[in-house]
């Protein structure tokens, strides 16, 4: 059968082997189904809701596309204005699409626009506002001018940046070290990174904060990096990867009279690129999205991360969800841009391997 | 440190593959730091001739080592220290020696399933919260990963597209996942609408104990059964696909064949999986508390917003307290993250 001969139920529908369906195929095609409505839907849902007006957010039960009133400019008595439109019934049945001067009661004064110095008085529930699909723009043009997201996506720019070219930097050092040579105590100091892995943050919360803060390194963003920098997560990736770099090679090149230093980063750095670029991707990722740590060390809104910054605006009593659902979209972008481009290194580095 | 949302020892070890051999982006990045390293290139021979090889290898180790041992090792002795002293004070001469008075505190109960009973009321709330939060989490996070890896093993098509689409909200912080459901659970929110579509009343979701729980265990399941899905794709793509094929030569049914290969097979797999998701599920936080802010009440107040309430945010500020809690949480862990080392080395001889 080819595939041109085929009607579009049967392309749809059509089994390997053609043996028709079977139940597990039902299962597969409803748990697809399912799960990109569950987990796109919602961030659809936020992307549409961000470009709202607060009136509109308000609503319920809600739109789904973003919507503003539709006006018309009218030559009123004192001049030409803008006002909203709205489709109205009129008494004998029929329907037309009329401006709003203005309101008393439930009474308003309604003209047509090309025949403004007709005014008729309307019953407010015989009429339905006139809207058209618009985007909100102003919910991200707002905070990032008049408050201080601005502000906070520059601090989370510079926490992420820094926090993984250290990163990359101390975690390699380290795991060259510990990878082409043997030295008495290397088993140790494996073995204390092994017992860093074992202490997450929640754990040595209270007395981080007290030597961050004996460093004085608390409200400024050198605390909220330099506690993160050395992940042991990064020093066993690239040493596993820096294993597989022949011996041979390294003593080549000693017997050039190449120094250890120069090895390092002549020899095993830029062989190590493919695992170096997944822990840059890692790092940005965890860093980007760091939240707790970061809300302990900044209590000065200036210095916020978009994380905190977020969190702070949302538990706020008048929450503007306006902008916060605007700014979340924000702080997804580079995230977005990470998943786009880059999220098969990852998943073929997580599926490629897993957790050896 | 491990930070929230790292990933475990080891996840992500990328495959040895050749370098390409293309100016890429990273190239272009690193070319400051090889200028940089190349500066450094007369130094380093200079400590080198002073040093010897062995100076190098501390050299090498220092910074990483000198970062865990700031920021890991120096603040679990303090740590300890705090939780066998009392008053509000942080700084540590300043704290008088009460030995082991804030774990007598803490664990001191008439009947320990009842919280209002014991001395540190809120304590015991956290603990069960914690205990109801991981069994369920665990077990619907694990099944639908378990899920999603099975279907996403069978041939499919795009199913790079598809592994994609599952560790989407892998990549999310916290905060968006938090803030994207309140969104949606608000008293005005989608949830709401789609039930007033169905004809039914809406619901003040995040003010109902129960459906906080539910909700809170829903969200971080969301966020995470990706990761935990590739882990045990990976798992499958192991199994050999002649197994499979001579099984269906045997006629045998795909639900037996899941029975008698698929799980004896991927067992190491899913019960590192399963650890795993424990480690991570004990330390609930930042999304939970994003949404609920651990309400209503503290009906979804899980152990770290415990740690962090009274280390830092409350009132009744204790860091001798949230000390001796965090360090019966980090017990808990070490347990279970030895438990997880033994099992993926176990796994991997197999």
């Amino acid at each position: 059968m080819t595939r041109s001969a085929m009607n579009p139920v049967a392309f749809l529908t059509r089994r390997r082997g053609g043996k028709g369906w079977h139940w597990t195929d039902v299962v597969t095609f409803g748990w697809l189904a399912l799960s990109l409505v569950m987990i796109f839907g919602p961030a659809l849902w936020l992307l549409l809701s961000s470009f709202k007006t607060p009136a509109q957010l308000a609503e319920f039960p809600p739109t789904i596309l973003p919507y503003a009133a539709q006006t018309a400019t009218v030559e009123t008595k004192t001049g030409p204005k803008a006002l909203p439109l709205y489709t109205v019934e009129l008494p004998d049945g029929s329907s037309a699409v009329m401006a709003e001067l203005n309101r008393v009661g439930i009474m308003a004064n309604m003209v047509r626009p090309e025949a403004p110095d007709d005014p008729v008085k309307v019953n407010i529930n015989a009429r339905k506002p006139l809207r058209e699909v618009a985007f909100a723009t102003d919910n991200y043009t707002t905070p990032l001018k008049q408050f201080d997201f601005a502000r906070y996506l520059r601090n989370s720019v510079f926490v992420t940046t820094m926090a993984t070219i250290i990163t990359l930097i101390t975690n390699s050092m380290a795991a060259f070290a510990l990878s082409k040579y043997e030295f008495r105590g290397r088993n140790g100091v494996m073995m204390v990174i092994v017992a860093t892995l074992m202490i997450p943050l929640s754990v040595n919360l209270v007395p981080l904060y007290s030597v961050v803060s004996s460093l004085g390194l608390m409200n400024n963003l050198w605390g909220v990096i330099l506690p993160t920098v050395a992940t042991p997560t990064g020093v066993f990736m690239l040493r596993q990867y820096m294993l597989t770099i022949p011996d041979e090679l390294i003593e080549a090149a000693r017997m050039d009279n190449a120094s250890e230093w120069q090895i390092y980063w002549r020899i095993v750095l830029p062989l190590t690129a493919p695992a170096l670029a997944v822990l840059a991707i890692f790092s940005v990722v965890w860093r980007w999205n760091d939240f707790l740590w970061p809300l302990i060390v900044l209590s000065r809104k200036e210095l916020f991360t978009l994380q905190v910054g977020l969190n702070t605006y949302a538990g706020e009593l008048n929450v503007q969800w306006q902008f916060i659902l605007a700014m979340t979209v924000v702080s997804i972008i580079p995230v977005l841009i990470v998943f786009v481009f880059l999220q098969r290194f990852i998943t073929a580095g997580i599926a490629g391997t897993g957790l050896k | 440190m491990t930070m929230q949302g790292e990933a475990p020892a080891g996840a992500g070890n990328p495959a040895p593959q050749q370098a390409p051999a293309r100016r890429s982006i990273g190239a272009v990045l690193a070319a400051p730091v090889g200028l940089l390293a190349h500066l450094l290139d007369g130094p380093m021979r200079f400590w080198q001739r002073l040093a010897g090889r062995g100076g190098m290898i501390a050299f090498f180790l220092l910074p990483n080592m000198a970062v865990f041992a700031l920021f890991v090792i120096v603040p679990l002795g303090i740590n300890v220290a705090y939780s066998l002293s009392g008053g509000t004070q942080l700084f540590l001469p300043s704290r008088s020696f009460v030995g082991p008075e804030n774990f007598a505190r803490l664990l001191t109960c008439d009947n320990h399933l009842a919280p209002a009973t014991c001395r540190d009321d809120l304590f015991w709330i956290a603990v069960w919260n914690t205990v109801r939060f991981v069994a369920l989490q665990v077990v619907v996070l694990v099944a639908v990963a378990m899920t999603t890896a099975l279907i996403l093993n069978r041939s499919i098509r795009a199913r790079g597209f598809w592994r994609a689409v599952f560790f989407f909200p892998v990549l999310l912080s916290p905060v968006v996942v938090g803030l994207i459901w309140k969104w949606i659970f608000q008293r005005q929110g989608l949830l709401n609408w789609l039930m007033v579509e169905m004809g039914l009343d809406p619901v003040n979701w995040l003010t109902d104990r129960t459906w906080a729980y539910v909700f809170s265990v829903g969200i971080s399941v969301w966020a995470h059964a990706g990761f935990y899905a590739l882990i045990l794709l990976a798992g499958l793509q192991a199994i050999p696909r002649h197994i499979y094929e001579a099984a269906e030569m045997d006629r045998t049914s795909p639900a037996r064949a899941f029975r008698r290969i698929t799980l004896p097979l991927l067992w190491p797999n899913l019960l590192v999986v399963i650890v795993l998701a424990l480690i991570r599920a004990v330390q609930v936080f930042d999304e939970v508390y994003v949404l609920t802010g651990g309400g209503p009440g503290t009906s979804t107040m899980y152990l770290t917003q415990y740690i962090y309430e009274t280390g830092f945010a409350s009132t009744l500020r204790n860091p001798g307290v949230a000390a001796a809690a965090s360090l019966m949480m980090g017990g808990v862990l070490v347990v279970l993250t030895l438990a997880q080392i033994a099992l993926t080395r176990w796994r991997d001889r197999q």
